[in-house]
């Protein structure tokens, strides 16, 4: 169990520096769908089907090939330049930004995390019950006043895709 | 069972290689593509906590992440194309027009 | 339950729509609406007026609701009705009534006809508040809301500069008098902790010293707001020039109601003011000079209306006599005559403007009694009310202040000699009026004369009202001496004002000085007949010996140029050299440039950094995050 976590682990890893490093966007969006791949797989690790399913379902097939189209469509010819010079500019990103990891991860790892109280939705509840139909549950009482406006979210930003986007004719 | 550490730890390597890759990368949709990057972090961190802490809501959060992701890509895509059709161009050092 | 905020709630009605239906809803509307908003309140003032009388102590109080409560201090919308106010809502919902029903037929045609009735009701609401409030907020509300729609009604032709320029005038003359009210009523509050008439009234005498500083400050702070809304010297000048209103305007606002706004509050506030004798005295003194002052001007004047605003500042000083000596319910009760005579002298001269085709030169008129014989009847018992001949309104109410004026503690003969000449005058120059109006050779363009005709009914109507109430209103207050019925007026406000202490003087003096001043006003008459019923000889002669006096009189004093020269001259100049040459330019405005001058250089300083280029946004948003970050752990 452990092994595959950390394989999937520096796999998604490797995808996420794909991104950061390959000169091809097309390139790029591939390495992130391997990604977003090797995430599904975690959460179904951590008992986490659904996000796992819509995981590689929304971001994998949905998304990434929205970006895959884009990317196609416009074909840029200009060549990515990636970092070749040292700019100041860009080594004081690298080390804020290792800067920030380092804060993060002794978070993380510091002996005193605080977790905060248990819920009730222990592991054998939602093996018993299965956590498609927690969510389910929980989508259509608690949350269900985010879930109506998240639709009007969703139909708002399609027709403000479509206004934008479309060709102005004069 | 996994160590939530190192989840976490996972979590926060690839938010960091996503911030790193808004901030060095040139092309816009692979500034986007960090930001779905960044985002896929965060929410890996939220199921470990959901599943550390026998709660459904993280989960719930995601669902909700996933579909903002999703208008904001398609919001985001969108703009872009209406850029490129400008400018001819997805090299982000030449969006500059918006200052002073 | 006695409901008096149904009175002023009828106007405001009236007000609300009139104003914002009126112009849709047309002509008849507003003539329905407009006098009937008075008309309803009128009705509920007599009820309310014979429910007061029957009350005990003659009080009716209502409360409405909490208005401003903090700390110690509390202001409610609390309606009350006694003798005084009752008094003045019959005035002012009966004359505002008659006045309102007048201005059908006057303004007629007129555009905006909806805006003259709106504000007209609006007025009589104010006006309503003013005298029914039972503290000074209350009352100031009422003070500063007939002041705005006076100033909205003198401009009612704010396209004419004159109109618009008297409006302004008026405005800020009330003004000077209003700081004055609001000064006195903190200096209440901080004494009495109140500002509830009663309280005042009935605490006067323990909280405050007789003839103390406090005292003496408090009442002359108010007396300087009744100047300026009553037009007392110094700021009567505002008065003759808010003639250019309409004229039902001037009768009701310039003359009937809200001119007596001052004199309603010395008379609430008897207690206070007999506290103070330094200040009755200058109200006696300040009542007499305007009296005779403005008397004098209203001599050689020949502008009708102007003449009978004169007059009403002649009055009114008459009634701030009465105040001064203590007579405070012969002061209120020339308050209510001349309500009625006033208000049918200028109803009467708006007739007469209206059928000569907005002439209001007397020069220009002559003869009209004929073609204007309903008007002239009762514009002629106006003057005869106005000028003291025996039983008629005004003969009683101003004798009973000569009278006072001469026997009050407070009173001397000094006082009653500048009212006695001041009656004499006015029985002058109103008959000055009449001849110059009605009788004689008629001077009217020839191309109007034939247009002459009498007034409509709408218009006469008030008019011969009014002429009825000027003609028997002063059987209200017979005077003791006749012993024929008892003087009402003292019966109505027993109790009512400050007792002061009896006067001096006995039957015969008072015989003696009513005969006097009767013989004088008919000598005047008879004086005003041979100089102007017909040829003008005398009364040139008499100019031209006399110049210098015509053209002190013809030009009001000098007073306009003398405040011109004093205050505003040296007030300009104190503005355009060193307020706003010195301090506004080189202070304010530098200051102003300055600032600017600091945020320009500042931001193009730090300009570049919006380069627009969104990585480095990106970039300084990390490190913000990596601060925050470091600053947490």
């Amino acid at each position: 169990m452990l092994t595959i976590f950390y394989i999937f682990a520096v796999l998604s890893v490797l995808g996420a520096l794909g991104v950061l490093f390959l000169r091809n966007p097309i390139h790029c969006a591939l390495s992130l769908v391997g990604t977003f791949f090797c995430l599904g797989a975690i959460y179904v690790m951590l008992n986490a089907e659904f996000v796992a399913v819509i995981q590689v379902l929304v971001y994998a097939g949905a998304i990434m090939v929205l970006f895959l189209f884009v990317l196609m469509l416009l074909s840029s010819k200009d060549s990515e330049q990636y970092v070749n010079k040292w700019s100041v500019g860009k080594i004081l990103a690298g080390l804020l930004s290792l800067g920030i990891f380092i804060q993060i991860a002794g978070l993380f790892t510091a002996n005193e995390l605080q977790l905060g109280s248990k819920g009730e939705y222990p592991l054998e509840v939602v093996e018993e019950v299965g956590s498609i139909t927690l969510i389910g549950r929980l989508l259509f009482t608690d949350y269900i006043l985010s879930f109506e406006i998240i639709a009007i979210l969703l139909l708002v930003a399609v027709i403000g895709a479509v206004v934008i986007a479309k060709r102005r004719f004069q | 069972m996994i160590p939530i550490e190192h989840i976490l730890l996972l979590s926060a390597l690839l938010f960091i290689i996503g911030v790193l890759g808004v901030m060095l990368r040139r092309n816009v949709i692979v500034i986007f593509m960090s930001i779905e990057l960044m985002l896929n972090a965060v929410n890996l961190s939220f199921v470990t906590f959901a599943r550390s802490l026998d709660s459904m809501t993280g989960v719930v959060f995601i669902f909700f992440i996933i579909v903002v992701a999703a208008a904001e890509a398609v919001v985001g895509l969108s703009i872009i194309l209406s850029i490129f059709r400008t400018r001819k161009t997805l090299n982000i050092d030449e969006f500059n027009l918006l200052k002073w | 339950m006695s409901q008096i905020w149904l009175v002023p709630a009828f106007p405001l009605l009236g007000f609300i729509l009139n104003g914002f239906l009126g112009k849709r809803f047309g002509t008849r509307f507003v003539t329905f609406v407009g006098p009937l908003a008075v008309g309803m309140a009128f009705a509920q003032s007599l009820v309310l007026f014979f429910q007061m009388l029957e009350a005990e102590g003659n009080v009716l109080n209502e409360h409405l609701y909490t208005w401003i409560a903090s700390g110690n201090f509390e202001a409610g919308i609390n309606f009350t009705v006694d003798q005084l106010s009752g008094l003045y809502l019959l005035i002012i919902t009966g004359v505002g009534f008659l006045i309102h029903v007048y201005s059908v037929g006057y303004m007629k045609g007129e555009s905006g006809y909806y805006r003259f009735f709106a504000y007209l009701n609006l007025f009589v609401f104010f006006m309503l508040l003013l005298v029914l409030g039972d503290n000074f907020l209350l009352m100031f509300v009422g003070w500063e809301g007939v002041g705005l729609c006076s100033y909205l009604l003198i401009g009612y032709y704010f396209e004419k500069d004159s109109a618009a320029e008297a409006a302004k005038k008026a405005f800020l003359f009330n003004r000077v008098g209003d700081f004055g009210v609001l000064s006195a009523v903190m200096l209440i509050f901080l004494s009495f902790g109140s500002i509830e008439f009663a309280t005042v009234n009935a605490e006067a005498s323990t909280r405050l010293t007789e003839g103390g500083t406090l005292v003496t400050a408090i009442t002359l702070l108010l007396f300087l707001g009744a100047t300026g809304k009553s037009a007392q010297i110094p700021l009567f000048v505002w008065l003759p020039d808010a003639m250019e209103g309409p004229t039902p305007v001037s009768a009701l606002i310039h003359a009937a109601t809200m001119v007596t706004a001052g004199l309603y509050m010395v008379a609430r506030l008897s207690h206070l003011f007999v506290l103070a004798p330094f200040t009755m005295n200058v109200i006696a003194v300040v009542g007499a000079t305007t009296a005779i002052l403005a008397a004098t001007i209203a001599i050689t004047q020949t502008d009708i209306k102007r003449v009978l605003a004169y007059s009403t500042v002649s009055q009114l000083g008459y009634m701030f006599l009465a105040m001064g000596v203590g007579a405070f319910g012969a002061g209120v009760f020339h308050v209510m005559t001349h309500a009625f005579f006033k208000a049918l002298l200028f109803l009467g001269s708006g007739s007469v403007i209206l059928a000569i085709h907005h002439e209001q030169d007397m020069r220009k008129m002559g003869a009209l009694k004929n073609k204007l014989p309903i008007t002239y009847v009762t514009m002629l018992l106006g003057t005869l009310a106005i000028s003291g001949i025996p039983f008629f309104s005004g003969f009683f109410s101003k004798d009973e202040i000569l009278w006072k004026a001469f026997s009050s503690p407070f009173g001397s003969p000094w006082l009653w000699g500048i009212g006695f000449l001041t009656a004499g005058m006015t029985a002058f120059y109103m008959f000055r009026m009449i001849y110059l109006t009605f009788h004689g050779d008629s001077r009217v363009d020839s191309h109007v004369t034939e247009h002459v005709r009498e007034s409509p009914l709408s218009m006469t109507l008030p008019l011969m009202i009014l002429a009825a109430l000027a003609v028997i209103g002063g059987f209200f207050g017979v005077p003791h001496v006749f012993h024929v019925i008892p003087n009402g007026i003292e019966v109505y406000f027993h109790d009512f004002f400050a007792e002061i202490p009896a006067g001096h003087g006995n039957v015969s003096t008072e015989w003696t000085l009513m005969i006097l001043s009767v013989v004088f006003a008919l000598f005047a008459w008879f004086m005003a007949s041979r100089l102007y019923h017909s040829g003008f000889e005398i009364a040139s002669g008499l100019r031209s010996k006399w110049e210098w006096a015509y053209q002190l009189s013809l030009n009001k004093w000098y007073v306009d140029e003398l405040y011109n020269s004093l205050i505003i001259q040296p007030g300009r100049l104190l503005s355009t050299h060193l307020l706003w040459g010195l301090f506004d330019q080189n202070v304010i405005d530098r200051a102003v440039n300055t600032t600017g001058a600091v945020a320009r250089s500042v931001g193009n300083t730090i300009r570049p950094l919006q380069n627009g280029l969104i990585q480095n946004y990106a970039l300084i948003f990390t490190l913000g995050t990596f601060l925050i970050l470091w600053y947490m752990t």
